[in-house]
């Protein structure tokens, strides 16, 4: 397909473009940062109603650079609903400077527009032109707060991370040139199914290319940036980078390693099933006493990842219907969470899980709001966590791997005590002292449009499930 | 049309629960209006389920059965049969009756009788599903109001007491849920309906089989408890506020042994037999330990906490001999444990309230003080005790009796234990009761009229249960006959 035809398939990413460079120069002239958010909200919602839906079959795009494939489309809405709540979470954040609003919401769509590239691309170089793409918005994001130290720190370990890993990735994607003589995913994928290359040569070169993709998953032992960024980037912001860039990262890991790399997938099965076990320990064990809410959340959401991880172990049908469905779930949970810090720090002005106390006093909504989202995030029904967390251990047995399903199901246990601790503190304390502060009706929307996804998904996720399943057939 | 009678028991608590939710916090009166009227029809339907019940019927009535979440052949399907009916009108009766005692509670009202009338939508669901996956859902939708219950309204190590009971539940249950993930997958076409899994699941290897059936027994032996999981009890019901202990007693620590009867048994035929051997020394520990365990306790609800490790011992003795009259003591003890504990935390309750302690050494000569007070709590306690005539005696009369033709010596241990269970009771009375009245009590008041009638209806239930069992035994008779046939054991 020529590039002049492929155009119409990019329309969407174009008009996000388009707006949220209008936004920029907009945000220099007009003084009302609620206008600004709800005009990225609007582009945003045109460009989901823009998507190339309805393709049966994959459409190559730009000389196979991009494919356009249900997959890509599920994603692609994944990111927009993703973004749009990190706006609304945006919009009712006191602590992000109101004159820099214009910036702040050019760099969330573009961030958006570069995960939607990443998501359709079928080619390693632009995989990792994407990711990059992504991670140098996300550190100017996490560093968004200049006159704070810990945000700037959090800019900062991001970037030498991320670096880092990338760096590492376009190392192996080196080698893989220089295995395959190309680079386009669809060639590798043939070659290997002709099976006339040499397997540990290319073993070394994906596990170079996973360093990439695993450190936007934060799995270990990639994950070490993960509570640092959390704890110090501006709340919105975390809530977008623990939710957006790994519902990508997840989504390259299918493309790559399930999608186009499959027979080489039994010689990875171990490896990832170590990586699985030991994200979700370590991230469960490390969240347990950590004082300060968004440090415990940063590692909780490692422990998370290593729960999706086991979908992707199972490597069948179910285990990516269990995948996507975790990460749609995932991504309105920890979007909620984060979002009820914000709303929480509003009135008690503190990220430490001691000052909840009581807060069932202070603020009602947000306390009960953060239980249904903590709940879920531990797995328990009738929420959606519990049905995600369902469908990836019924993969695990599926596919026999008892020992993750196992292993998975004491993690669970052990988080929840964690979860509970917070909850604990909100509804059994009492409050010691009761400030309350007005809310803002962004946010409360952002929280009850997610805790309304999580209550759904499930009770009725039989229309989510549909949604899934035609994404990975 | 036919009426869905048991959503209308599921739903009309859990309606309650939505419209106690959308109360404004101040209006305690009309919260209080809406809790009574939602446990009163409930109580009322549940009522007329065993009219309309036909108990010579062994199989499932009052089934319904509907598409729930189709990919994965998850069904809303709720039936019921001799197994569950009583227990399900005992719940009715049990959360009516808590109800009344909880318009004490004077804190928090509004989320206490959402949580309340939440954690009786889900005990009525456990006892009403057919679908395995639906049974999860209801098993932990208990949890969470349970722990708020405990942890808001409890006693002073209230929020240790909460976070012990969910996170040994949760354990055992994660277990549970891979249990059920394994059935689902080993059966074809894939099912969670427990009526297909009966008749599929005796075809499976014995190795498969004793794996499932260890998975379920974890999830399960948390909540009746056996030995070794019950260090989570005697903290939960001591610390939880009087109603709660009552269902937590009355009613969630049957809903193990349930499933041992919907799930563990008649699916896991071949396993329960391998296992019958370990459960049913298990079962003997429960009785002895139990009761060892409360005669040293100095504080009463600690005491009943322990006496009914020691009774739920008799529940799983009853099962483990797989027998017909093991079973149908098995299944009346339940019922009966049910209703003697929860009027046992009850009157503790009351004593509770006005003593303001619960040691039973403190109390002395009370009895001359509230002669009702010492009638009703006799009885209770002989009850407890299984003095012949009242209800306590016919069910665990039956489950010794299945136990003896299959395990002579643990049979023999396990009526020693009852000693020791009426030792631990006359001691108590002699305690609080007897001897020469403590001037600490001289101005106690006796059972006003209100809380006597609260009590009058599990009085008369122990009374007539004693007197005549097939009262509530004609309910089950047809269908643990029925159970008994399907796994093969000894019609005894």
């Amino acid at each position: 397909m020529s590039a002049l035809e492929s155009i119409k398939y990019i329309c969407p990413e174009l008009i996000l473009l388009v707006s949220s460079l209008g936004i920029l120069i907009l945000g220099l002239f007009v003084k009302r940062p609620r206008l600004l958010g709800l005009l990225s909200i609007l582009a945003l919602a045109v460009s989901l109603f823009y998507l190339p839906r309805g393709n049966s079959m994959p459409v190559p795009l730009f000389s196979n650079l991009l494919l356009n494939d249900q997959f890509s489309v599920f994603f692609k809405e994944v990111i927009l609903l993703v973004t749009s709540i990190a706006v609304l979470i945006s919009m009712g954040c006191g602590k992000l400077p109101q004159e820099e609003r214009g910036e702040y919401y050019f760099l969330l769509l573009f961030a958006a527009i570069a995960m939607m590239l990443a998501v359709s691309s079928n080619n390693l170089l632009m995989i990792y032109i994407a990711f990059e793409m992504i991670s140098l918005i996300s550190y100017i994001l996490a560093g968004f707060l200049k006159y704070d130290r810990f945000s700037n720190e959090a800019g900062l370990k991001y970037f030498l991370f991320g670096t880092f890993a990338t760096s590492i990735m376009l190392y192996g994607i080196s080698f893989i040139y220089g295995l395959f003589g190309s680079i386009d995913l669809s060639v590798i994928s043939a070659a290997l199914a002709g099976g006339k290359v040499n397997n540990s040569a290319v073993l070394v070169s994906f596990i170079l290319v996973f360093a990439g993709v695993g450190f936007k998953c934060a799995l270990v032992p990639l994950h070490m940036w993960a509570p640092d960024t959390y704890e110090g980037a501006p709340t919105p912001v975390a809530a977008f980078i623990s939710a957006g860039p790994k519902a990508v990262g997840f989504a390259i890991l299918i493309r790559v390693f399930l999608n186009n790399f499959s027979p080489l997938f039994l010689h990875w099965a171990g490896l990832f099933t170590i990586i699985s076990i030991l994200t979700m320990t370590i991230g469960n064990i490390a969240a347990f006493s950590q004082p300060n809410i968004k440090r415990m959340l940063g590692y909780s959401s490692i422990a998370q990842a290593g729960y999706i991880l086991i979908g992707f172990v199972a490597a069948t049908t179910l285990g990516k219907t269990a995948v996507l469905f975790y990460l749609v779930v995932y991504s309105l949970m920890n979007l909620g969470a984060f979002g009820c810090i914000v709303l929480i720090s509003r009135s008690i002005k503190s990220n430490s899980i001691k000052d909840y106390a009581g807060l069932y006093k202070k603020a009602p909504f947000a306390a009960a709001m953060l239980s249904i989202f903590l709940l879920s995030l531990a797995g328990l029904p009738p929420l959606g966590g519990f049905l995600g967390k369902f469908l990836l251990f019924s993969a695990a047995l599926e596919s026999k791997l008892i020992l993750l399903a196992v292993v998975g199901g004491i993690n669970s246990i052990l988080a929840l005590y964690y979860y509970l601790r917070v909850i604990k503190y909100m509804y059994l304390e009492e409050p010691k002292v009761a400030v309350i502060s007005a809310g803002s009706l962004p946010l409360r929307i952002a929280l009850i449009v997610t805790a309304a996804g999580i209550l759904i998904t499930g009770i009725w996720p039989y229309p989510f499930l549909n949604w899934v399943t035609s994404a990975v057939r | 049309m036919r009426i869905p009678i048991l959503t209308a028991i599921i739903f009309t608590p859990f309606l309650g629960a939505v419209l106690v939710l959308f109360t404004p916090k101040a209006k305690i009166k009309l919260i209080k209006i809406i809790a009574f009227l939602s446990t009163i029809i409930t109580l009322l339907l549940s009522i007329w389920l065993l009219v309309k019940f036909n108990f010579l019927n062994p199989a499932i009535q009052f089934e319904e059965n509907f598409s729930w979440i189709a990919p994965f052949n998850i069904q809303y399907h709720l039936g019921v049969d001799g197994i569950s009916a009583a227990l399900v009108f005992l719940s009715g009766l049990l959360i009516f009756l808590a109800g009344i005692v909880s318009f004490k509670i004077n804190i928090r009202e509004k989320e206490y009788f959402f949580f309340y009338l939440l954690l009786a939508a889900g005990t009525l669901g456990i006892f009403l599903t057919l679908d395995l996956f639906l049974f999860y859902i209801f098993w932990e939708l208990v949890l969470i109001p349970m722990f708020f219950l405990i942890g808001v309204w409890g006693g002073a190590k209230r929020a240790k007491a909460a976070t012990k009971f969910i996170i040994y539940t949760i354990a055992g249950s994660i277990f549970m849920l891979l249990g059920i993930v394994t059935l689902y997958f080993t059966s074809n076409p894939h099912t969670f309906n427990i009526l297909e899994l009966v008749k599929s699941g005796p075809t499976l290897p014995l190795g498969l089989q004793l794996i499932i059936f260890i998975c379920f027994y974890l999830g399960f032996a948390v909540k009746v408890p056996i030995f070794p999981f019950h260090a989570w009890l005697p903290d939960a019901h001591v610390e939880a506020p009087t109603p709660i202990s009552m269902l937590l007693a009355g009613i969630l620590l049957k809903m193990g042994a349930y499933g041992f009867f919907r799930i563990s048994f008649p699916v896991l035929k071949d396993a329960a037999y391998y296992f019958a051997l370990p459960l049913a020394i298990l079962g003997a520990i429960n009785i002895v330990y139990g009761a060892f365990a409360a005669m040293a306790q100095p504080d009463f609800k600690k005491m009943i906490a322990y006496s009914s490790i020691s009774h739920m011992g008799f529940v799983v003795l009853g099962l483990s001999s797989m027998t017909l009259s093991g079973f149908n003591g098995a299944l009346l003890e339940m019922f009966n444990h049910g209703v003697i504990t929860a009027g046992m935390f009850l009157l503790a309750g009351m004593l509770y309230e006005r003593a303001h302690t619960r040691d039973l050494n403190n109390f002395s000569g009370v009895g001359s003080r509230m002669p009702v007070y010492a009638g009703v709590l006799t009885l209770f306690s002989l009850a407890s005790l299984g003095l012949p005539g009242l209800s306590g005696f016919v069910s665990e009369f039956l489950s010794l009796l299945g136990a003896f033709s299959a395990f002579k010596l643990l049979t023999v241990i396990s009526i020693l234990g009852l000693l020791i269970i009426a030792a631990y009771f006359l001691f108590m009375l002699q305690r609080v009761l007897l001897g020469p009245l403590n001037e600490k009590w001289v101005d106690i008041r006796d059972l006003n009229k209100r809380e006597l009638l609260i009590i009058l209806p599990l009085m008369a239930l122990v009374i007539v249960i004693g007197v005549y069992p097939p009262v509530i035994l004609k309910y089950q008779a047809a269908a643990v006959n029925a159970l008994i046939i399907s796994i093969g054991g000894r019609l005894f």
